[in-house]
């Protein structure tokens, strides 16, 4: 390991050894680390998984809710106070089926946060049932003929909602891993990063290798604020994965699109006293 | 004097725009009043009505007697013909006078339309019709005029104006009633307007909520007035994302609230244990319909008591109290969120749709004897060394920091079991502790809890015990039959958990028939007070028909089991 990461943390971790888990941790940590971010300035929420357990994993603040949850309460936070850096940590079912509804949505929301999904492509933490993300044919204990639904593309998903932010990256490449993770946080608005991350017992055919043998980095000129390109790249996936920034656009983000608090200071600073809302009783006389 | 009119007539036609007025003009010629509104779930066409009781005197509920029908349809008149009083008056246009059968000399029959067609814009009928009903009620014009100003603007309020005179002109019989003595000033109000402004007073900063029947005039009020109160109030993808965002914003240090109805808060329940097991301070409101599913969107009921004290696997401490009144909505909410940090808890709101859509004339809200305290522990309050979130400590409460606010202090809120750090544990022995910390709340919530307010006869032989939107009808009801000579008293409870017993044991104790009314079929204090204290009802009033029960309704009931 490098030297000391002033986000390291002595908790002993649950995940099995040789999971991809270790290897997004201290990807995470280099990137804050390198960012110059202290930890009380961070806060790192999730719902309930394998991936979801890094909270407990990482020098600073933690919000470790609900299942398929991770994203509305890392927007109050956010919301709350605009000086935190926000990140989220979740799986591929957290954050693509239980919690659906909320990516959708926030996707449109744009609140400056960044989501990190390890996408392992099944449920870790249940024992290795099929997530929105495992291939058709795939065979597990539940889907014992191979999973009939068409997997969820969540690129193409987040690109075509207008997400101002999406890339995919593989743990085992950390410097790739590292680089998309700075660009993410450093990105002023909702940031989609999905994560290849191998589950070493319950996934045998998403292995490291077949990861490894299968992503390759977007060409050089590749040009990230073409929509059209991108969403064309967003559904190549079987004769090759693409990782890298594959789509990217400016766009307000949700706190800089409220005109009466665009020059606040955030929120919590604020000093509350019961009389400045007497006004509002005015019109009940 | 007390004055009971109803207006009513299909959605769309304009009852909303006299009823508004009016009330209007009647606070502000010093009348107490009352009014509830029943609607249908549908934005035009269908039978609503609201009711406006009127007098000297605080009026505290509705009642079923009519002095005055104003009808705007032919339903109206055969809806409600039955519940007018001997010598009262049906005011409506001439051209139902074919449709309609009234007895003799009950009838008012104006030509409304007639005047709103001269004017040349039809939708003026309403003011029409407030300008005749100003003069019949020897009202000021002037006030009148007033409000007819404070609601239009420019060309469309110069043909209020003239529809306002029109009216008037009319020159109805007077009605002859009596003047009010006391004119103190006085607000108009709602209870879910009580609680948006309570929350706001409380400071809070971030509404996020779904939208649902009767929960919505909330987070309408918070909306109309974020842009100056400079608050966040967001629309939800759906209810869960309502809660937990609310819970997120509250875990980083800002007063947050969410609100719902029976619906939305079967999908929050989830939440909820979220908030207790990570000790987040939290206010949720659950403004009740009747259930179970859709039910009755519009209507009332106080059915979700039961599910409420339990709503959210698992056990977790909570305080639930019930609105009484559009007074105490205000205070109580600005008390909850107080007590919610205080305790580090989870307190529910429970209103109904009576009580929400139900305008009272009630003493403007004192914002002075609003305090905000906020029980955020400082750096100068921790111990050296790593914070610990789930701190064990003496009073039981562990010191609550904010994220981002001390540098080298970190927090984690989880929602696993977990240890005092709030790391993940498997340990027997610390979810022994941890489950004993955050239950004890309910043991210093027992002393918060305020007892239950009691009306009537010192130790009545009949006591009326009830909850939340009952209150004004109990209490009418009470006096009235103590009138009639009988010893009598009720309990309306606002706080109902953790319960208080202590009125409670006192008077239940001499009484010889003790009976809940409630608007449930299950009669869900009456478990609870039986679970709690062992007492049980000799009788109960059981109403789960979607309407509030009226007091000619009540009275009867209480006089069936005397
Ligand atoms: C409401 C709810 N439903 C189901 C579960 C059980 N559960 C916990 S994690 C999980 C799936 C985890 O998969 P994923 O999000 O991909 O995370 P991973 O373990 O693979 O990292 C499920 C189904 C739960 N905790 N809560
Ligand atoms: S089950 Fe899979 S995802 Fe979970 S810790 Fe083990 S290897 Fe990692
Ligand atoms: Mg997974």
């Amino acid at each position: 390991m490098d030297q000391k990461n002033i986000f390291d943390c002595s908790e002993e971790k649950a995940w099995c050894p040789g999971c991809g888990n270790h290897g997004l941790l201290e990807g995470i940590k280099q990137t804050l680390q390198e960012l110059g971010k202290e930890p009380h300035e961070v806060v790192v929420a999730s719902g309930i998984g394998q991936a979801a357990k890094l909270p407990h994993y990482i020098n600073a603040n933690g919000f470790n809710g609900l299942h398929g949850r991770s994203i509305p309460p890392a927007l109050g936070i956010k919301i709350a106070n605009r000086e935190l850096t926000v990140i989220i940590h979740s799986g591929d079912g957290d954050s693509y089926g239980e919690g659906g509804n909320h990516f959708l949505h926030n996707v449109r929301r744009n609140v400056d946060i960044s989501h990190f999904v390890h996408d392992n492509q099944i449920y870790g933490l249940t024992k290795g049932q099929a997530s929105p993300t495992t291939r058709q044919g795939h065979v597990t204990g539940i889907q014992t003929e191979g999973v009939h639904l068409q997997p969820f593309n969540p690129i193409a998903t987040a690109i075509s909602l207008g997400c101002g932010f999406v890339a995919r990256t593989f743990m085992g490449d950390k410097e790739h891993m590292v680089e998309t993770m700075k660009a993410a946080v450093n990105h002023r608005g909702y940031a989609l990063v999905d994560i290849f991350q191998p589950c070493v017992v319950f996934n045998k055919i998403n292995t490291f290798k077949w990861y490894k043998d299968h992503v390759y980095k977007l060409e050089e000129d590749y040009d990230p604020t073409d929509k059209i390109a991108a969403f064309q790249k967003s559904l190549e996936f079987d004769d090759g994965i693409p990782i890298g920034i594959i789509y990217k656009e400016e766009k307000p983000a949700f706190l800089d699109t409220i005109e009466f608090l665009k020059d606040e200071k955030p929120l919590v600073d604020r000093d509350l006293d019961p009389k400045n809302a007497e006004m509002f009783m005015d019109e009940f006389y | 004097m007390d004055y009971n009119l109803l207006i009513g007539g299909s959605a769309g036609q304009g009852i909303d725009t006299l009823v508004t007025l009016l009330e209007k003009v009647l606070q502000r010629s010093s009348y107490y009043l009352f009014s509830n509104k029943d609607y249908m779930s549908r934005v035009r066409g269908g039978h609503n009505f609201s009711q406006i009781r009127f007098g000297t005197k605080t009026v505290h509920g509705h009642k079923n007697a009519l002095d005055v029908i104003v009808a705007f349809d032919e339903k109206t008149v055969t809806e409600h013909l039955p519940r007018l009083k001997k010598g009262g008056k049906v005011v409506l246009d001439h051209s139902l006078k074919e449709d309609v059968k009234i007895p003799e000399g009950q009838s008012i029959y104006l030509p409304l339309k007639e005047g709103a067609k001269d004017l040349g814009n039809p939708k003026v009928f309403s003011v029409v019709l407030l300008g005749a009903l100003i003069n019949a009620l020897d009202l000021d014009l002037k006030i009148g005029k007033k409000v007819i100003e404070n609601t239009f603007e420019d060309k469309i309020l110069e043909v209020n104006h003239k529809a306002l005179i029109k009216g008037f002109e009319m020159d109805l019989e007077s009605w002859n009633l009596e003047k009010p003595e006391n004119t103190d000033q006085r607000i108009k109000i709602n209870s879910n307007q009580g609680i948006a402004l309570g929350a706001l007073a409380a400071g809070v900063t971030l509404y996020s909520a779904y939208p649902m029947t009767p929960s919505t005039s909330i987070m309408d009020f918070l909306a109309a007035n974020q842009k100056k109160a400079k608050i966040v109030v967001e629309q939800a993808e759906d209810e869960i994302a309502a809660i937990n965002l609310a819970i997120g914003a509250s875990y980083a240090g800002i007063r947050a609230m969410t609100g719902t109805s029976g619906g939305g808060f079967s999908l929050m329940t989830e939440a909820l244990g979220l908030a207790a097991i990570t000790e987040t301070p939290l206010v949720v409101a659950n403004v009740q319909r009747p259930g179970p599913a859709t039910g009755f969107p519009t209507r009332t009921e106080q059915s979700d008591l039961s599910f409420i004290l339990t709503a959210s696997h698992g056990e977790i401490p909570r305080m639930v109290t019930s609105i009484r009144t559009g007074e105490e909505a205000f205070y109580k909410t600005a008390n909850a969120f107080n007590l919610s940090e205080k305790y580090q808890t989870l307190v529910i709101l429970l209103n109904d749709q009576y009580l929400a859509d139900a305008n009272q004339t009630i003493k403007p809200y004192d914002f002075s004897k609003v305090s905000i305290e906020r029980h955020i522990a400082e750096e100068k309050d921790l111990p050296e060394g790593d914070y610990q979130r789930y701190r064990f400590t003496e009073e039981g409460i562990s010191p609550r920091i904010i994220p981002g606010k001390i540098p080298g202090k970190t927090l984690l809120a989880d929602s696993d079991e977990h240890n005092e750090n709030g790391n993940i544990t498997e340990s027997a022995e610390m979810r022994i502790k941890m489950m004993d910390k955050r239950m004890k709340k309910l043991k210093a919530l027992e002393k918060e809890v305020e007892e239950p307010w009691f009306m009537g006869t010192d130790n009545p032989e009949i006591l009326l015990v009830g909850w939340g939107s009952t209150y004004g009808t109990l209490r009418e009801t009470v006096e009235i039959l103590q009138e009639e000579g009988h010893s009598i008293g009720a309990l309306s409870f606002g706080d109902v958990y953790p319960l208080p017993k202590k009125t409670l044991e006192e008077k239940t104790k001499g009484a010889k028939k003790v009976i809940n009314v409630e608007q449930n079929y299950t009669g869900q204090l009456a478990k609870l007070i039986r679970q709690e204290t062992g007492i049980t009802f000799d009788h109960s009033i059981l109403k789960y028909d979607g309407r509030q029960i009226a007091l000619e309704e009540l009275i009867e009931s209480v006089k069936e089991v005397l």
